[in-house]
């Protein structure tokens, strides 16, 4: 059955989806900032690479959030309160991660440029870690009462599995990053992030294979879904493995393909898996949230709908045009570096 | 410590903070795009380096209104879990619009903007400046239309009013909410209100030290006139506001004046002047209070009776049953006056500054030292103003319908939201540390740092 519903669903997964594939690589370059920048030209040259583009990729999350509200709204209050401490590390992150972007490079001062490319640093590793940790609890699921109440705490969030997501999304989002780098850099800056890419393919591979292996002990997701699931998996890991061959290589457009391919998949078959529960409660499988006791009423649904078939596509033509006008490869040579 | 206490304490810093920084972005937005046609249309340079000195504030104050703004959407549902189930089918659909319509044009055509001045062709340029303005104009509009929900609910089916979740039934009428058009213009003009004085202030600073005057001389002009129709704008707007509360919040208005009771025996309303709130806060010391312009301002005629709060409070007992329906009045006074009363000295400042202007005498003009504290004048108008709008709706978080103290998410401890509220004021003070000392180290350099973008001594190559 095809409802309005579903296609909501399948909206949001699909802004998540963006959200993590193009904030996914600016987490990364983000985090390799301090290591891959050597000198200040050099970190500059790093942030130009995502700078007119991560904000725009930061709405992508502030548009799944507001479209949870509207068609979900009972998704959206069970999951950000119960993800409570998590969500406040997380908007901490972002906060300082913003404004490093912004003011790092308007003072001369090496000990200004140092503190705010640290909290880029920080500001990023923070997210891509806690991202992780949070989608793997909702694979896993979590104590929710009948009440659509999450019962639990933070620590709650921080088992193994959890923690394996988090390193897991972290990992890949490195690589991720470093191969963009690859890709929109020059010079030493471009090699060095090559290098990177090597020496990080295996950690992602490794921390991959295990969170797919654990997830068969850890979630229903596999008898719930069954041999889609499995395929959907199978690709995602296909996909790193073949990230690797390129990056040896040294093909980083190919490889960035695949990296994104493997986000994509893996965000993919959490969605597919998980569907139609959008918060899965360990108590009591009755308890879990769907798409259809979570929703708006059909009458909001109808609204937002319009109202996004007019909208989504508008927004994805302008976006992707700005990677077209800054197509361009970033050097360090000063009279084309912007600050 | 209460909850309850706790969130609405976290919620008032993070929002007050946020709006710090949201006003000056909508306002200046304006001035940064007209600066930058000016200069496309003329190619005279002056334009350009205005441009780009007023650009680079402006962009400063912005990244940290974009940041701060995530905070808000996120702390619906982290704080606030019960009203966000509540009114999640009506109060979402604004958000995510605001999200989808807005905020994608604002950081992606302000990434082109900053980025594009060698790099995108200049008509595209250009028009990036224009849709910033349009996507920030955009989503103070959408989340006025959320709040306006929030101060007078419609556009839902009243039989799920008693339920645990209201159900929207009329999408026309939560967008054209009355409340929503008159906050926004309010909100705009008060926006191009602060960023006239933002100008006024630091132009003001230049031409005291006669430096830079040729861009300063104009910015300040451009300033003064801005700031003189904007302020007087908002009042005019902001009267229209002042009646409409009183006939769907009237709880509010009462607060606004202090107004206990209003003896039906004596004819007309007074308006308070000042008053002193004893310990209580629901009572005075003393009052300085002028009679009948309550009503000569409310309703245009000597005599209008306008209900006190305990005339209200009788009303709403009626109404919903027994309660204190009474805000924290002492907020709701003093927010109104701190408003009010700074934008009278606006009205003077750029009157003064008008007038200097039309007489040209601007460069010998003696108070133009004193000018850069005008400053602070709109940034405690538009924080009054907010808590007015806010604390005067208590105890409701949605006018009638449901209580503050029943939107709480019931998971939460006070120690969790005692740690995140800290956390959030220590980590917004020493961003708001560094960002005035940026604000002011560029705003003191003038367009000279700006043109290169950077401040200080350079370390490394010229660019």
């Amino acid at each position: 059955m095809f409802d309005l519903n579903t296609l909501w669903f399948i909206l949001i997964a699909v802004l998540w989806i963006g959200f993590f594939f193009l904030e996914g690589f600016d987490f990364g370059v983000g985090m390799l900032l301090p290591f891959i920048g050597k000198k200040d030209e050099e970190r500059r040259a790093v942030i130009n690479t995502i700078g007119p583009h991560w904000d725009g990729n930061e709405v992508w999350l502030i548009a799944a959030g507001g479209a949870t509200f509207a068609a979900f709204p009972q998704w959206y209050a069970t999951l950000f309160s119960g993800f409570y401490l998590a969500f406040f590390l997380l908007l901490l992150g972002l906060i300082v991660r913003g404004v490093a972007f912004e003011f790092r490079s308007k003072d001369y001062n090496p000990k200004w440029r140092a503190f705010w490319d640290w909290a880029i640093f920080g500001g990023s590793l923070v997210p891509a870690l806690l991202l992780g940790v949070a989608f793997a609890n909702l694979a896993k699921g979590l104590p929710i009462d009948g009440n659509m109440m999450f019962t639990g705490n933070l620590f709650t969030l921080l088992n193994p599995y959890g923690l394996l997501g988090g390193l897991t999304s972290l990992s890949v989002f490195l690589l991720h990053g470093a191969i963009f780098l690859a890709l929109k850099a020059d010079g030493e800056i471009k090699s060095r992030a090559g290098a990177w890419a090597k020496k990080l393919w295996l950690p992602a591979l490794i921390l991959a294979v295990l969170l797919a292996t654990a997830t068969f002990f850890y979630t229903d997701l596999l008898p719930y879904r069954g041999a889609t699931f499995v395929v959907f998996l199978v690709l995602a890991l296909t996909g790193l493995l073949l990230a690797g061959w390129f990056v040896s290589r040294q093909r980083s457009g190919r490889a960035f393909v695949m990296t994104a391919l493997t986000i994509v998949l893996t965000m993919a078959a959490f969605f597919v898996a998980t569907f139609p529960r959008v918060m899965i409660s360990t108590t009591d499988p009755a308890f879990s949230l769907d798409i259809w006791n979570a929703a708006s009423s059909p009458y909001t649904l109808r609204v937002m709908s319009i109202v996004a078939a007019i909208f989504v596509p508008i927004v994805l033509i302008y976006q992707g045009y700005t990677y077209w006008v800054f197509r361009k490869r970033v050097t360090t040579d000063p009279k084309t570096l912007i600050y | 410590m209460n909850p309850v206490v706790l969130s609405r304490l976290q919620f008032a810093a993070t929002t007050i903070y946020h709006f710090f920084f949201v006003p000056l972005t909508l306002g200046l937005v304006w001035v940064v795009a007209v600066m930058h046609t000016l200069y496309y249309r003329t190619g005279e340079e002056k334009w350009k380096r205005m441009t780009k000195f007023w650009g680079k504030l402006f962009l400063i104050n912005f990244a940290m209104g974009v940041v701060t703004g995530i905070v808000q959407e996120f702390q619906f549902g982290m704080n606030w879990s019960e009203y966000s189930r509540y009114v999640g089918d009506i109060f979402g659909a604004p958000l995510a619009i605001e999200a989808l319509l807005a905020f994608f044009m604002e950081s992606t055509f302000l990434g082109i903007w900053i980025f594009g001045w060698e790099r995108a062709p200049k008509k595209l340029h250009l028009a990036s400046i224009w849709l910033v303005v349009l996507g920030s104009n955009l989503s103070a509009l959408w989340i006025l239309i959320a709040n306006s929900f929030m101060q007078h609910p419609i556009g839902y089916d009243p039989a799920s009013a008693a339920t645990s979740r209201l159900v929207l039934n009329d999408f026309g009428a939560l967008i054209f909410n009355r409340k929503a058009w008159l906050a926004f213009p309010h909100t705009i003009l008060a926006s191009l209100t602060t960023a006239a004085f933002f100008m006024l202030g630091i132009s003001a600073w230049h031409l005291a030290r006669k430096q830079n005057v040729e861009i300063f001389k104009k910015s300040f002009e451009i300033a003064a006139v801005l700031g003189l129709v904007s302020v007087l704008l908002t009042g005019v707007i902001g009267h229209e506001q002042g009646v409409e509360v009183m006939q769907t919040q009237p709880m509010k208005m009462a607060a606004i004046e202090a107004l206990w009771y209003n003896d039906p025996a004596v004819p007309g309303s007074d308006f308070s002047v000042l008053t002193l709130f004893d310990s209580t806060g629901k009572g005075e010391l003393w009052s300085l209070r002028i009679p009948r312009l309550l009503s000569l301002i409310s309703c245009f005629n000597l005599d209008c009776e306008v209900p006190g709060v305990q005339q209200v409070q009788a009303q709403y007992e009626q109404m919903y049953g027994p309660g204190d329906y009474i805000p924290a009045m002492v907020f709701v006074y003093w927010g109104f006056r701190v408003m009010f009363y700074s934008a009278l000295l606006m009205i003077a400042i750029s009157g003064l500054a008008v007038l200097a202007m039309l007489r040209k005498r601007t460069e010998q003009m003696k108070l133009m030292r004193w000018f850069p504290l005008a400053i602070l004048l709109p940034y405690l108008a538009n924080t009054g103003g907010w808590i007015t709008t806010e604390m005067g709706r208590q105890p409701w978080i949605v006018q009638g319908l449901l209580r503050t103290q029943d939107g709480m998410s019931p998971n939460l401890t006070s120690g969790m939201i005692l740690f995140t509220l800290i956390g959030f004021v220590a980590i917004y003070a020493a961003l708001m540390a560094a960002d005035v000392y940026l604000l002011t180290r560029f705003a003191k350099a003038g367009p000279d740092a700006t043109d290169k973008g950077v401040i200080g001594e350079p370390a490394l190559a010229e660019k």
